[in-house]
Order: structure tokens, then sequence, then C-alpha cells
């Protein structure tokens, strides 16, 4: 009898321990989200989003230029980086054993954990300075560097619990193996490559160190893909680096601006990957 | 008026080196049922899906012989035409989860980029349906999902989506296995009224349901044709040891 009291204890704590850990992991979330909340939003405004930023001793000011350069470079990754993404994901989870797509998928292995820093270096070197000047350009190629292995991983992992049986019935009905692949599997992992594109964008969409020498940062507005220009994440870095009181603020508010922005992205993939869920 | 709709020849096929079927002769007759039994691993699938080509797709698949449809060895036809001619449903129910019952009908047609006038699709629609003994079930629902109906009904889908192509011959490969007594009994029904139009090849390990249904049976045993017959010579006299054991429940 005191035994299985013992044990009724135990496992009590157990469960208690697991659940009070579980809450614990979301603490830093929640800690974070709470200060850049309550250190950026005095700062944040109408003219925060529709103002360039003004000189030093001036007040007020917005980011516009860094907000409009996120989208253009970002865009210009999700440009680059998907279609060949998501052919290469099929190719893998088409080809699973093959002596190349052996090679293909340690590859993006390999490519996924090399430091996003680098990645800015090799951009620099192959493309800022053969141009001679940096570019929002570079800073595209090197976010979309950064992005392929990503969406090539989760296309695959889509594609590959597709039933194999929705291909047979598309054989069997004597459609031939492009078709089958565009009409039948596409559309049946569409979801999936879709979060799974959105989730590397919010990524991209934060990444600072390689564009700080490719995009480089511009105060200015600039449209011109072929000049540096400036994004949010490079605005945290300059203000918060800078001397100046009134910058910080302004650093505190863009970091926030970015985080709704990465938050809004993460919660329409979760919203696209439910909705849309393709059940076989 | 028989006529032999489609022959094999000599038949062997297998993975790499090894052989999974050796040797197969028999002839298919027309608007007739036959039924391919056999234990498990004795190269059913394998037969089934050398007829509409699709064995060619498992990985190290080889082959020789001739399969002849209308005289012809289907292995000089381009696969593609093969396989409209012969259709095919699985083991498992599987229409295709992104398209409505409707489209999955005309499933044949969509994913080969075949346009229709509206009125040939609802034409071809309703009557694989009603030919598949599905329409009163799903008349009113015909733009809801495939996936939402239940596993019988997906399967009947399947037939009708097959039937829809309007080929000479329909391969169902073990249809039943994963469904439930009634679903079963509607499918055998089924079978007996498609032969009217068309040539039903089937492959069963249910003994009791080759009887049932079929016209013909081959017997596959180990790869080898043991018997091949009038289903009810086969199953009243067998000709065979192996199939008289096999029939009476001493192996399988």
């Amino acid at each position: 009898m005191r035994q299985l009291k013992k044990r009724i204890v135990k496992d009590f704590f157990f469960s208690l321990i697991i659940i009070v850990m579980a809450f614990s992991a979301c603490i830093p979330l929640f800690l974070i989200l709470g200060f850049i909340i309550k250190n950026g939003a005095s700062s944040i405004n109408l003219d925060f989003f529709i103002h360039l930023p003004k000189p030093v001793g001036e007040q007020g000011g917005g980011i516009l230029n860094a907000i409009i350069g996120t989208f253009i470079i970002t865009g210009i990754a999700f440009l680059l980086a998907t279609p060949l993404s998501i052919l290469a994901g099929i190719y893998l989870s088409e080809n699973r054993k093959n002596a190349f797509s052996e090679i293909l998928r340690t590859s993006v292995d390999i490519l996924s954990s090399i430091p996003s820093i680098v990645i800015g270096i090799i951009a620099y070197l192959w493309i800022v300075k053969p141009m001679k000047t940096f570019s929002a350009l570079s800073g595209g190629i090197a976010l979309a560097i950064i992005m392929l292995p990503v969406v090539i991983k989760s296309t695959e992992e889509t594609f590959a619990i597709i039933p194999y049986g929705l291909k047979e019935a598309s054989f069997a009905l004597g459609v031939p193996y492009y078709r089958t692949i565009l009409k039948v599997i596409l559309p049946a992992g569409l979801s999936g490559v879709i979060t799974g594109t959105l989730i590397a964008i919010s990524r991209i969409a934060g990444e600072t160190a390689p564009l700080l020498f490719t995009a480089f940062g511009n105060p200015f507005m600039n449209l011109n893909l072929t000049k540096p220009m400036n994004t949010i994440p490079l605005v945290v870095f300059n203000y918060t680096t800078s001397p100046y009181e009134q910058w910080h603020k302004i650093a505190w508010a863009a970091a926030l601006v970015l985080l709704i922005i990465v938050l809004t992205l993460n919660i329409f993939s979760r919203i696209i990957s439910k909705k849309w869920k393709v059940k076989f | 008026m028989e006529s032999q709709i489609l022959k094999i020849e000599n038949f062997s096929a297998g993975f790499g080196k090894c052989l999974v079927l050796k040797n197969i002769d028999f002839s298919v007759e027309q608007n007739r049922i036959t039924a391919i039994m056999g234990p498990s691993g004795c190269g059913k699938t394998t037969l089934i899906r050398c007829i509409n080509r699709m064995h060619e797709f498992s990985p190290g698949a080889v082959f020789s012989g001739k399969i002849l449809l209308h005289d012809e060895d289907i292995y000089s036809i381009n696969p593609i035409i093969v396989r409209r001619k012969i259709g095919m449903v699985f083991q498992r129910p599987n229409p295709f989860p992104t398209m409505s019952i409707y489209e999955n009908v005309i499933s044949g047609f969509i994913l080969n980029g075949i346009k229709l006038k509206k009125g040939e699709r609802d034409h071809i629609v309703v009557n694989s349906l009603q030919k598949a003994g599905l329409w009163e079930e799903v008349k009113d629902n015909l733009h809801r999902r495939g996936t939402f109906l239940s596993g019988g009904q997906q399967q009947r889908l399947c037939i009708a989506r097959a039937l829809a192509m309007n080929p000479d011959i329909l391969l169902l490969d073990e249809p039943t296995s994963s469904l439930d007594p009634k679903s079963t009994l509607l499918i055998e029904q089924l079978m007996e009224e498609l032969k009217q139009s068309i040539t039903i090849l089937i492959v069963t390990h249910n003994i009791a349901q080759a009887a049932r249904i079929s016209d013909y049976v081959a017997f596959l045993y180990l790869g080898e044709l043991m018997e091949f017959g009038l289903s009810k010579e086969v199953f009243t006299a067998p000709k065979n040891k192996k199939t008289e054991e096999y029939l009476t429940g001493k192996f399988g």
C-alpha cells in the first residue's frame, strides 16, 4: 500500500515538473516581447512608417526607406531562391536513394550550417567587389543562399509524406510523369511548400550579418537595386551602436516593427498549414 | 461469341535477379471476370501491374515474354496509351485529395489536359458514377472533396474514375481487401453488372470471393501458373494437386 502511495506521489511530481518546464520554455519569448514592446511602442506612430530618417539632433523621423528596403531585398531573395528550392526539393523526394541525391542532400545540410556572416563575406567578394559598390542585389543574393536549404528541406519533407498511391493513381490513368508531378503531387503538397517558404522568409527578413557588407544600409530612400539599400535589421544594428539617445529609441521601435512582421508571417504560415491541409 | 481480348504468352517478370513470375501463359475472355488468386507473395500483384505497364516503375523491374491486347504487344505501344486502355483500381482507395468528387471522376481528362465541353463532362461524370453505383449517394455532394467519402464509397469513386476513361479492360488489385463486408458485397455486385460492357481482371486472396464472382480463374503459386480454367471447373474439380490443397485450406 505504501509502495503504491509513493508511486502516485512520484507520478504527480513528475507531471508537475514537466508542466513547469514547458511553461518556463516560453518565458524568454514573453520577456523579449514585453521588453521590446515597452521600449519600442512609445516611438511608434504613423510618422514612423511614412517618413525618412532625420539627421542627428532633430526629433522624429521614420524608417520608411528601411521598411521598403526589407521588402525589396527579401523579395529578391524569394524570387531567386524559391523556384530553385522547390524543384530541388521535388527532385530529392522523387529520387530518395541515387548517388546524386545523396550528394545534393549532404550539400544542402552543409549549406544550412554555414554561418550567415560567412555567406555575407562570400557575397561581398563575389558580387560587391566586382561591382565596386554595395547593392540591394548583393544583399538579396546573400539572403537567397541562406533561404535555399530551408525551402529545399521543407519541400522535400512535404512531398515525402504524400502517399505513393496518389502517384500510382495518376500513372494508371495514363498521365505522363511531368503532369503527375505538376498536377497531382504539387497541389497535394502546396500548403506545406507555402508554409516552408513563409517561415524561410520570416527567417531571412531578420538577418543582419550578411547584409552588413552587401546591402550596407542607406539613410536615404533608394529603389535602385545596384545601390546600397537600408533594411530594418540594419537600422536596428546601426542605430543601437550609435551614441545618440534619440537613435536608440528608433532602434527599439524598428526592432518592434521587425518583430511584428516576423510574427505575422509565422502566424500566417500556421493558418495556411492548418486551413489548406490536404487529407489523404 | 467468346473472344480473347488479352493474351499473356510465356511471360516472366521480377526485380533484378529475383524472378517473381515464371512463364505465365493464359488468355482473358472479353466481357468476363477473370480472377487471379494465390497465396501472398505468389506474384498476383506483379502480374496485374505488368498488364498496364506499372511494373516498370519499380526499381530493378525486369520482364520477358509477351502480353497482347487485341493481338498487339503492349510493350510495343506507348505505356501512356496502354494505361488509358487498361484501367486500374488499387488495393487502397486513392481518390485525389485536392479534387472534388466531380473532378475525381474526370481526373483522367483533367490531368491529361484533354479539354471537354461542359455537357460532355457532366455526361461522363453522371454516367461513370451510375456505372460505379455511386450516383445516388453523391449526386447532391458532387463538389465536395472525394476524401470525405467512406472507404467503400472512395473505392467506387476510383472505379468510376477508371471507367470514365472508357477502358477496354479494368484491372482490380484486391479492391475489397481494405473494405467492410457490406462495401465488399456492393463492389462484387457492381462487377457483375460491369462485365456487360467491360472485361474485368481481379486479383484476390479471398478464395470465396473468387468463387462468387469469377467466370475464369488463374491460380498462381510461387510465381507459376498452377491452373487456369473456368471457375466452375477449377473450384469443383481442380486438376492440380496444389490448387486442391489451396482451395481446401491446407496452405495459403
